[in-house]
C-alpha cells in the first residue's frame, strides 16, 4: 500500500468508526425494538448521557495533550456529594454550593498537573492516585450513605426545562460548544494540539507548556465535577459509589470519536458523537432488557476494541 | 567513583544508605509508631492476624511486579480474581472436588492473563487500556455468570486452603511463602527470570539479543492472572463464599505494595524482598488503621498517598 | 569603508569528556552569502552549529554578531537574534497545518483577548509563501505534504521570524533531484533578499553549485575557507580527509582469507537498500564506508533480521536461510553488534556477568536453571580474554568506561561463536588505547576463521583494518577497494558521488 492511501485509510477509520458504529447500533436497535426509534426515546439518550458528554469533553482536552486522566470519575463523585452535602447538610444555597463543588473539582484537576509537571509522574500514575484519594474523601464524606434532600432548584439540572429543551441538554450543548470554540479558535486550543503533538517543538516555539498541562487537567477536573452535579441531580441524590467506571466511558467515547490515545489527533465533535455511541448502546440495551452485568461486558469490549482500531490506525502511519 | 569517596570523607553518605535501607527503615518506624499508639499492636494474635491478611495481597503482588518489571501494569487482578473463583465456587457447589475446582481457578486466571498478555504483545495495546477493559470485561462476566449473587457452601476439604494449618502455621501464609519462593526461585536462578528483567531493563537490547520478547510478556501476564486467581481461592475458601464483587480495590493494594517495595515503573529494577517488605508495609498499614478505629473510609486516601509519596521519594533518592 | 559580517565565530573551542570536539575555529558569514559547511562525520559540524544555536556555551572564544559580542543561552536567543536552525529531523507538528506550524507560539490576536485572528495567520502565510515561490495551502496539514514542501515549510517559519541567517542541515537528503533544483532556486531567492545560509550538506556536487564559499572542517579545526571558485572537489576532499594514517591500525595477518562464509545478493529492503551484493570470506575484515544515510546500518539491521529484506538471498556457508528476526539471524551464525551500545546494546542496570552470558542463558540452563557457577566462570574467561576492567563480574555496567562497555557487548556474541560478526561503528566514543585492543580483537576473531563485516564512519580506520572496502551510497553499494592501494579521498569521491566513482582493485 503507498504510503499517501495508507494515511488515508487511517484517517477514515478514526473519523469513520465512529458514523458507522453509530448508524448500525441504530439501525440494529430499530429493528429489534419497538421502542427505541420513538421521540421520546431519543430524547432521553441525548437527556440522560448529559454527564458522559461533559466529562467526555474534559477527557478529550486532556488526550490531546497527550495525557490522561483516570480520576474523573471519582472527582465527579465527590463534587456532587460535596455540593448535595453543603445543602442538605449545611444549609447552604444551591448556587453557591455547586459553585464549591465546581470549584473542589478544579483543584484536583490542579493538584493532577502539578504532580505531572513538577512531580514528574507519568498521568497515568498520578490521576490513577487521585482516584484513589477522591473517592476515599467521598467515602468519607458521605459516610458510606447516599446524600439527597437538595431540593428543587438543585434538581432542576435534571428535570427542569429551558424553554422548550430540557435543561442537561443545553447544559452539554454549551459545553462542547464553548470547549469546541477554545480548541478551535483560542492559542490555549492550539497550544494543546501543539504539545500533543510534539511536545519538544512546542516547546522551543515559545509554548508555556507547563502552564497549558496544568490548566488542561484543572479543566478536566472542574468538567468531571461538573458532570457529577449533573449525575447528582439525575438520581436525586449524592452515591457514594458515584462514577465509578466513569473514566472508561469517557475514554471510550474520546477513543470512538477520533481522538488518538498518542495525543495530537481528534477533536469535540467526535466525542461528542462518541458519548452518544456509548449513550445508544447503554440505552439499546435496557429496551432490549439486557442485564446490567453482561452490559459491562460489552461497554468492556467496546473499548478495547476502539484503542485496537486506534493502533492500527497508528500502525499504518507509520507505515 | 569521586563522588563516594568525596561523601566518605564528610563523614556520612546518606544516599546509598537510604537506598538500601529506607525500606526497612519506614516498616520499623511504622511498627515502633502502631506499637506504642495501641498496646493489642504487638501481641502473637494480631501478628498472625497481619501476616494472613497480607497472604493475599502477597500472592497477588508477585504477580503484579513481574509485570511492572517489564514495563507494564495489570489492574485487570481484581476482576480476574472475581470471575476466576465464582466460576470455580460454581463447580464445587455442583460437586467438584477440591483439587480440579482449585485447577479451574487457576487456569481461567491464567487464561485471562494470557489475553491480557495477547493484546500487550502482538496487538500493542498499551498495558493499562488492556487490562483496564479486561477489567471491565472480567467483572461484567463475573457479575453476569452470578446474577450478582454469591456462591456459597463450597464444602471442607476446599475450605483447607483458607482455614487449615500447617503445623501451627496457617495455610494462607504456607500458599504466599511457596509464591515468594517460587518467585525467588524464577527471579534469581531461572533463565525466564533474567529475561523479564532484562525486557525491562531494554526492549530494543532484548529484541536484538534474540530473547522471545513477546512470549515473556504473556508468560507474565498470565502468570499475573493465575496469581490472582490463587489468591481468589485463599479468600472464598475463608470467607466460604465467592462473590462477583470480591477483590474490588486488590490491584490497588497490589501496585502500592510493588511499588513502596522499590520496583520501578521503568522497568528492569525491584527486588522480592522489598516487594514482600512493601505488602507487610501495607498489611500494617491496613491493620494499625483498624486498631486506632479509623473508618475504612480512609484508608483509600492513604493508599493513594502513598502511592504518590512513594513514587516521589523514589525519584528523589535516584 | 568596511562592513561587518553577519556573523563572526572566533576561537571557538569546545570539549566534552574524552574528546575535544572543537579547537580554535573562525567562521564568517557576510550578508547574502551561501556559505557551504562540509566535513566528515564527527568533524564538529553539528557541535559548531549546536554553539551557533545557543543550545549550549563554547568553552571559549566569542560570537559576533553584526560586529557585537553576544551569549546565546537558549535558542530562543538565537532566534530573538535572527538565527534560524532547520534540522535534519524537520522540526513540524504532523498534524497541524502549515500556517499553525508557521505562527505557532506568535499567533496573531483576535477580537477576544486569547483568540486567533485565524484570517490575518493564514494570509502571513500565504504571504510567506508567496515570498519563497511556493504554491501551497497555508490550511493543508504538514503530513501530506511531500518532505520537499515540508523544507520550505521550514523556511518559511525561519523568515517569518525575521531571520537573517538559516543554517541547513543537509537540507537535500530525502529530495529527488528536481526538488533540489526549486530548493536551489529559494535559496538564491533568499540571497537575493539579504539572507545569509549555512548550508551543511555531504554532496559536494551540491555545494558546488549553490554555495558561494565552503570551510571545512576537519577533527574540530577549521583546514580552510575559501570562494567555492577557487576550489576543485578533489581539494575540497583532501581538506577533508588530509590525516595521515596513524601507527594503530595493525594489518592482519596476509589473506588468511577462506571459503566464503556469507554470499549476499540483490539484497533489497524498500526505502533502505537497493540491490546489494557481496561476498564475505571466512577470516576475513570487510569494511562498509559511506556518509551517513548511506544505509549500512540498514544493510546490517537487514542481514540481522531487524527489518527483513523485501527481495533477495542471504546464503550462510552455501545453504540460503531466511532471516526475519534477530533469534533467526543469531541461530544462522550472524552477530550484530548495533551502532549505539547504550540504547541497543546493553542492559544498563545489570552486571557484567549477566550482560556477557544473556544471549547464552537458553544454551547453558537445565530446565530453565541457570548454573550460575559456570555463567560466572564464562563471564570471567571473557573478561580475561579481552581485558575488560571491571572491579568486579557484579559491577553494572552503566558504571564502565565507553571502551569496556563495548567489550562487553562483544563479548556477549562472542559467547555464541558467530561465523559473521557485523559491527557497526565499533570504536566509536572509544579512546584511542581502547581502540587498539578492539582492532586486536577483531584480528585474533579474524585469524580463528570469523568473517567480519566492519562499518564505519572514520577512514582511516576502515583502510587501516579491513583486507578489503565496500562503499555505499543512498542505499547502494558503489564502489569496492582494495585498501593497500586505495586512498581515503577514493572511498570519500565514492561515498560522496563527485569525481569518478567506480570498482578499482578486486
Amino acid at each position: 500500500m503507498t504510503v499517501a492511501r495508507r494515511n488515508a485509510l487511517a484517517t477514515g477509520l478514526r473519523r469513520g468508526t465512529v458514523i458507522l458504529v453509530l448508524l448500525a447500533l441504530v439501525i440494529f436497535f430499530s429493528l429489534t425494538s419497538d421502542r427505541f426509534l420513538q421521540g421520546r426515546n431519543l430524547v432521553n439518550i441525548a437527556v440522560q448521557n448529559a454527564h458522559v458528554i461533559v466529562v467526555a469533553v474534559g477527557m478529550t482536552m486532556v488526550m490531546l495533550m497527550g495525557g490522561i486522566d483516570l480520576s474523573v470519575g471519582s472527582v465527579a463523585a465527590l463534587a456532587g456529594a460535596i455540593s448535595a452535602g453543603l445543602i442538605a447538610r449545611d444549609g447552604w444555597a444551591v448556587g453557591t454550593a455547586m459553585a464549591a463543588g465546581l470549584a473542589l473539582g478544579f483543584i484536583a484537576g490542579l493538584t493532577n498537573g502539578v504532580l505531572i509537571v513538577y512531580g514528574k509522574l507519568p498521568p497515568f500514575v498520578a490521576t490513577l492516585a487521585m482516584l484513589g484519594v477522591a473517592r476515599g474523601f467521598t467515602l468519607v464524606y458521605t459516610e458510606g450513605r447516599p446524600i439527597s434532600g437538595m431540593g428543587d432548584a438543585y434538581t432542576f439540572w435534571s428535570r427542569g426545562e429551558i424553554g422548550p429543551i430540557p435543561a442537561p441538554l443545553v447544559v452539554w450543548v454549551v459545553i462542547v460548544a464553548l470547549v469546541w470554540l477554545l480548541l478551535t479558535r483560542t492559542r490555549f486550543g492550539l497550544h494543546i494540539y501543539a504539545i500533543g503533538g510534539n511536545e519538544e517543538t512546542a516547546r522551543l516555539a515559545g509554548v508555556p507548556v507547563n502552564r497549558v498541562k496544568l490548566l488542561t487537567f484543572g479543566l478536566s477536573g472542574f468538567l468531571a465535577a461538573l458532570a457529577g452535579i449533573l449525575l447528582t441531580a439525575r438520581v436525586f441524590s449524592a452515591q457514594p459509589q458515584a462514577g465509578a467506571g466513569l473514566e472508561l466511558d469517557a475514554i471510550a467515547a474520546s477513543v470512538l470519536g477520533g481522538v488518538s490515545l498518542f495525543g495530537g489527533v481528534g477533536g469535540i465533535p467526535g466525542t461528542a458523537v462518541g458519548a452518544l455511541l456509548v449513550g445508544t448502546l447503554g440505552n439499546g440495551m435496557n429496551l432490549l432488557r439486557v442485564a446490567s452485568y453482561p452490559q459491562q461486558v460489552i461497554q468492556g469490549a467496546v473499548l478495547v476494541m476502539a484503542v485496537a482500531v486506534d493502533m492500527y490506525a497508528k500502525r499504518l502511519e507509520r507505515g | 567513583m569521586t563522588t563516594a569517596t568525596a561523601a566518605r570523607e564528610r563523614g556520612f553518605e546518606w544516599r546509598p544508605f537510604f537506598q538500601r535501607y529506607g525500606l526497612l527503615l519506614s516498616f520499623g518506624l511504622l511498627c515502633l509508631f502502631l506499637t506504642l499508639a495501641s498496646d493489642r499492636f504487638l501481641t502473637g494474635d494480631n501478628l498472625l492476624n497481619i501476616l494472613r491478611q497480607s497472604a493475599i495481597n502477597g500472592i497477588i503482588s508477585v504477580g503484579m511486579m513481574m509485570v511492572i518489571l517489564t514495563r507494564g501494569i495489570d489492574l485487570s487482578v481484581g476482576s480476574v480474581l472475581a470471575l476466576a473463583t465464582v466460576v470455580a465456587a460454581d463447580g464445587l457447589r455442583w460437586g467438584w472436588a477440591p483439587l480440579p475446582a482449585l485447577a479451574l481457578c487457576l487456569a481461567i486466571g491464567g487464561a485471562l492473563g494470557l489475553i491480557n498478555g495477547l493484546l500487550v504483545s502482538r496487538v500493542r495495546i498499551p498495558p493499562f487500556i488492556a487490562t483496564l477493559g479486561m477489567m471491565t470485561l472480567a467483572r461484567g462476566l463475573a457479575l453476569s455468570y452470578t446474577e450478582g449473587q454469591p456462591i456459597t457452601g463450597l464444602g471442607e476439604g476446599f475450605r483447607q486452603i483458607g482455614t487449615g494449618y500447617l503445623g501451627p502455621i496457617p495455610m494462607p501464609i504456607i500458599v504466599a511463602g511457596l509464591v515468594f519462593l517460587g518467585g525467588y526461585v524464577l527471579f534469581n536462578h531461572t533463565t525466564l527470570g533474567r529475561y523479564i528483567f532484562a525486557l525491562g531493563d531494554n526492549e530494543r537490547t532484548a529484541f536484538l539479543t534474540g530473547l522471545p520478547v513477546k512470549q515473556i510478556t504473556m508468560f507474565v501476564y498470565a502468570a499475573s492472572g493465575a496469581l490472582a486467581a490463587l489468591a481468589g481461592t485463599i479468600l472464598i475458601a475463608r470467607l466460604n463464599s465467592a462473590q462477583p464483587s470480591a477483590g474490588e480495590g486488590f490491584e490497588f493494594d497490589a501496585i502500592a505494595a510493588v511499588v513502596v517495595g522499590g520496583t520501578s515503573f521503568e522497568g528492569g529494577e525491584g527486588t522480592l524482598l522489598g516487594t514482600l517488605i512493601g505488602v507487610l508495609i501495607i498489611a500494617v498499614l491496613n491493620n494499625g488503621l483498624n486498631l486506632l478505629d479509623v473508618p475504612s473510609f480512609y484508608q483509600s486516601v492513604v493508599k493513594g498517598a502513598v502511592i504518590a509519596l512513594a513514587l516521589l521519594l523514589h525519584r528523589a533518592i535516584r | 569603508m568596511s562592513t561587518q559580517p553577519l556573523l563572526h565565530m572566533t576561537h571557538i573551542s569546545k570539549s566534552f569528556p574524552g574528546v575535544q570536539a572543537l579547537s580554535g575555529v573562525e567562521l564568517t558569514v557576510e550578508r547574502g552569502e551561501i556559505l557551504a559547511l562540509v566535513g566528515e562525520n564527527g568533524a564538529g559540524k553539528s557541535t559548531l552549529m549546536r554553539i551557533l544555536n545557543g543550545v549550549f556555551a563554547p568553552d571559549s572564544g566569542q560570537i559576533l554578531w553584526n560586529g557585537q559580542p553576544v551569549t546565546l543561552h537558549s535558542p530562543h536567543d538565537a532566534q530573538r537574534l535572527g538565527i534560524s536552525m532547520i534540522h535534519q529531523e524537520l522540526a513540524l507538528i504532523p498534524y497541524l497545518d502549515v500556517g499553525k506550524n508557521i505562527y505557532l507560539g506568535r499567533e496573531p490576536t483576535g477580537s477576544l483577548p486569547g483568540t486567533i485572528n485565524w484570517s490575518k495567520l493564514y494570509a502571513q502565510a500565504r504571504q510567506q509563501l508567496d515570498c519563497l515561490g511556493l504554491d501551497i495551502d497555508p490550511r493543508r496539514q504538514v503530513r501530506f505534504l511531500p518532505l520537499a514542501q515540508q523544507q520550505m515549510v521550514e523556511v518559511a517559519k525561519a523568515l517569518s521570524l525575521d531571520a537573517r541567517l538559516i543554517v541547513m542541515d543537509e537540507p537535500t537528503s530525502s529530495l529527488t533531484e528536481r526538488e533540489v533544483e526549486t530548493l536551489f532556486q529559494q535559496i538564491r531567492a533568499l540571497r537575493a533578499q539579504g539572507v545569509s545560509v549555512i548550508y551543511i550538506s555531504h554532496r559536494l556536487e551540491e555545494v558546488f553549485a549553490i554555495a558561494d564559499r565552503v570551510a571545512v572542517l576537519r577533527d574540530g579545526s577549521l583546514v580552510g575557507c575559501k570562494p567555492v571558485a577557487d576550489l576543485t572537489p578533489e581539494q575540497v576532499i583532501r581538506m577533508m580527509v588530509g590525516r595521515e594514517l596513524s601507527q594503530v591500525y595493525e594489518k592482519g595477518d596476509e589473506a588468511s582469507a577462506g571459503d566464503v562464509v556469507l554470499a549476499v545478493e540483490h539484497l533489497s529492503r524498500e526505502g533502505a537498500i537497493q540491490d546489494v551484493t557481496f561476498r564475505l570470506h571466512a577470516g576475513e575484515i570487510l569494511g562498509v564506508a559511506g556518509l551517513v544515510g548511506a544505509g549500512r546500518t540498514e544493510l546490517a539491521e537487514t542481514l540481522f533480521g531487524v527489518h527483513p529484506a523485501t527481495s533477495g538471498t542471504i546464503r550462510l556457508n552455501g545453504q540460503e536461510v531466511t532471516i526475519q528476526r534477530p533469534a533467526q539471524a543469531i541461530r544462522s551464525g550472524i552477530a550484530l553488534v548495533p551502532e549505539d551500545r547504550k540504547a541497543a546494546g546493553l542492559f544498563l542496570r545489570m552486571n557484567v556477568a549477566t550482560n556477557i552470558v544473556m544471549a547464552l542463558f537458553g544454551r547453558l540452563a537445565r530446565w530453565g536453571i541457570i548454573p550460575w557457577a559456570r555463567v560466572e566462570q564464562i563471564a570471567g574467561d571473557f573478561v580475561e580474554r579481552l581485558d575488560i576492567r571491571t572491579p568486579s563480574l557484579q559491577q553494572r555496567v552503566r558504571n564502565l568506561s565507553g571502551g569496556n562497555q563495548q567489550k562487553v557487548v562483544i563479548a556477549r556474541w562472542l559467547t555464541l561463536e558467530p561465523e559473521v560478526l557485523i559491527l557497526d561503528e565499533p570504536t566509536r566514543g572509544i579512546d584511542v588505547g581502547a581502540k587498539a585492543e578492539i582492532y586486536r580483537l577483531m584480528h585474533q576473531l579474524a585469524g580463528r576463521g570469523v568473517g567480519i563485516l566492519m562499518i564505519s564512519s572514520e577512514l582511516p580506520e576502515i583502510l587501516g583494518v579491513s583486507d578489503r572496502v565496500l562503499v555505499m551510497r543512498e542505499g547502494r553499494l558503489v564502489g569496492e577497494f582494495d585498501p593497500r592501494t586505495a586512498t581515503q579521498d577514493d572511498l570519500m569521491s565514492a561515498a560522496t558521488g563527485s569525481g569518478d566513482s567506480g570498482r578499482n582493485g578486486q
